[in-house]
């Protein structure tokens, strides 16, 4: 187990220094959602109407950024082959690399949240929403992820077939969170019903992707 | 201990890189692999530690611990130092000591032996080629294993170095671990035996 707390606290250090994708993650998602009000002019109607959703989307595309260097930094310095020799199962160490991900790109985004969704004319139950969607929905677009960074791994500009493996997969995630966030805003239905799917859906990426992952690595390494 | 293999043979990417490869160390001794560029030595010691697939033969192990791969019972020293950039020299040896060992490691005595001390502090994107070799070599010495694995440790090395090198090796063998070293040149630790690989017969001295 202290193999695996070496590589969360190694892998969120680099996050967060100079060159990581923890504060790229955070000013991407920034400034998509900053630019969107400049786009739409400024109908205040409109933009609550599709608040949410922006936020969503920004969130979706950040959470990518940092995912494509998540095993292609350490396949290229060779501390993969290292990784793929431990003790630890690779499945575990896989999802060990996402908790890291997730804390270092996906939790900055949800802190930020409620203040970015004061541009888009959200009230407070409104971010309230807002935050607890895309706290439940982040993991499972960092676990999703897993897989497509695995996979393209091996190849130069990976990050380019890892957008176009993993947002399609992404496409259920998108759908409750944005459900859940409207739901609480307008209706029909109640909050809980896509808020539950939200929950299903992280939880089953939480097992799902760290197998996938772990075995489209050892295919790769090769 | 003894690592044997017989009439081991390694495909890849649809072409047969070696085939019938055979030998044996025990506790104390090296295996100095040799050959042309692209003979198959890279590749040898990756199908070793299990990072390919063995496509025929047999790779045992006696007298390690039965609970453990041989992967996990080695030290692989592979082209790449498996450096992080952005970590200083402290904090890339500590994390590979707290992943690859069982409880904390002390590094400062490794890092002194290859001459890294006073550059603990300092981040790993400005060490020279040879100091991040010298680097990664301080990891086969802070985390004790049996089995050294290693390609080409030699490479990028100044004289001092190469020798200090020898030197944990000569060490590491009288404590009755094995080494494995793919090489061009003499590895400087006298007797070890010679695996050839690309020719029809493997010399085996």
């Amino acid at each position: 187990m202290s193999a695996l707390g070496a590589l969360l606290v190694r892998d969120m250090r680099i996050a967060v220094r100079v060159g990581g994708g923890a504060l790229i993650g955070v000013l991407f998602f920034l400034v998509v959602v900053i630019l969107v009000p400049f786009a739409l002019g400024p109908d205040l109607v409109l933009l609550k109407r599709i608040g949410p959703a922006i936020l969503w989307l920004a969130a979706l595309l950040a959470n990518l950024l940092a995912l494509d260097r998540l095993f292609a930094a350490d396949h290229e310095d060779g501390s993969l082959d290292l990784l793929l020799m431990s003790q630890a199962p690779l499945e575990l160490v896989v999802a060990v690399k996402g908790v890291a991900h997730w804390l270092t790109t996906g939790l900055p985004l949800i802190i930020a949240a409620p203040l970015i969704g004061l541009l888009l004319n959200l009230d407070a139950l409104a971010d309230a929403a807002l935050v607890a969607t895309l706290l439940v929905g982040t993991p499972a677009l960092t676990f999703i992820g897993l897989i497509g960074a695995s996979i393209a791994v091996a190849l130069r500009r990976g990050g380019l077939l890892l957008a176009v493996l993993v947002l399609p997969l992404t496409v259920p995630v998108l759908i409750f969170g944005v459900a859940a966030a409207n739901a609480a805003l307008t209706g029909p239905v109640t909050f809980g019903t896509p808020f539950t799917i939200l929950c299903a859906l992280s939880l089953a990426s939480l097992v799902v992707g760290p197998f996938a992952a772990a075995a489209a690595l050892r295919q790769e390494i090769e | 201990m003894r690592l044997t293999a017989v009439d081991l043979a390694c495909h890849r990417g649809g072409r047969d890189v070696f085939g019938g490869v055979s030998f044996s160390v025990t506790s104390g001794e090296a295996l100095a692999i040799t050959g042309r560029n692209g003979a198959g030595k890279s590749s040898l010691l990756r199908t070793i530690v299990g990072l390919v697939r063995i496509a025929s033969g047999r790779l045992t192990l006696e007298g390690g611990d039965p609970e453990l791969t041989i992967a996990e019972q080695a030290h692989y020293l592979g082209h790449q130092d498996a450096l992080k950039t952005s970590l200083s020299v402290g904090e890339n040896l500590r994390f590979w000591a707290g992943f690859l060992g069982e409880k904390p490691a002390e590094i400062d005595g490794p890092l002194e032996a290859v001459g890294l001390d006073a550059l603990i502090d300092l981040p790993a994107a400005y060490l020279s080629a040879g100091q991040r070799r010298r680097l990664s070599i301080a990891r086969l010495l802070t985390v004790k294993r049996p089995i050294w694995l290693l390609d080409e440790p030699l490479s990028t090395l100044d004289a001092p170095a190469q020798q200090r090198l020898a030197s944990f090796m000569r060490v590491h063998l009288t404590e009755g671990g094995i080494v494995m070293a793919a090489t061009h040149g003499a590895l400087g630790i006298g007797n070890a035996q010679e695996l050839r690989l690309g020719t029809a017969e493997e010399v085996q001295a």
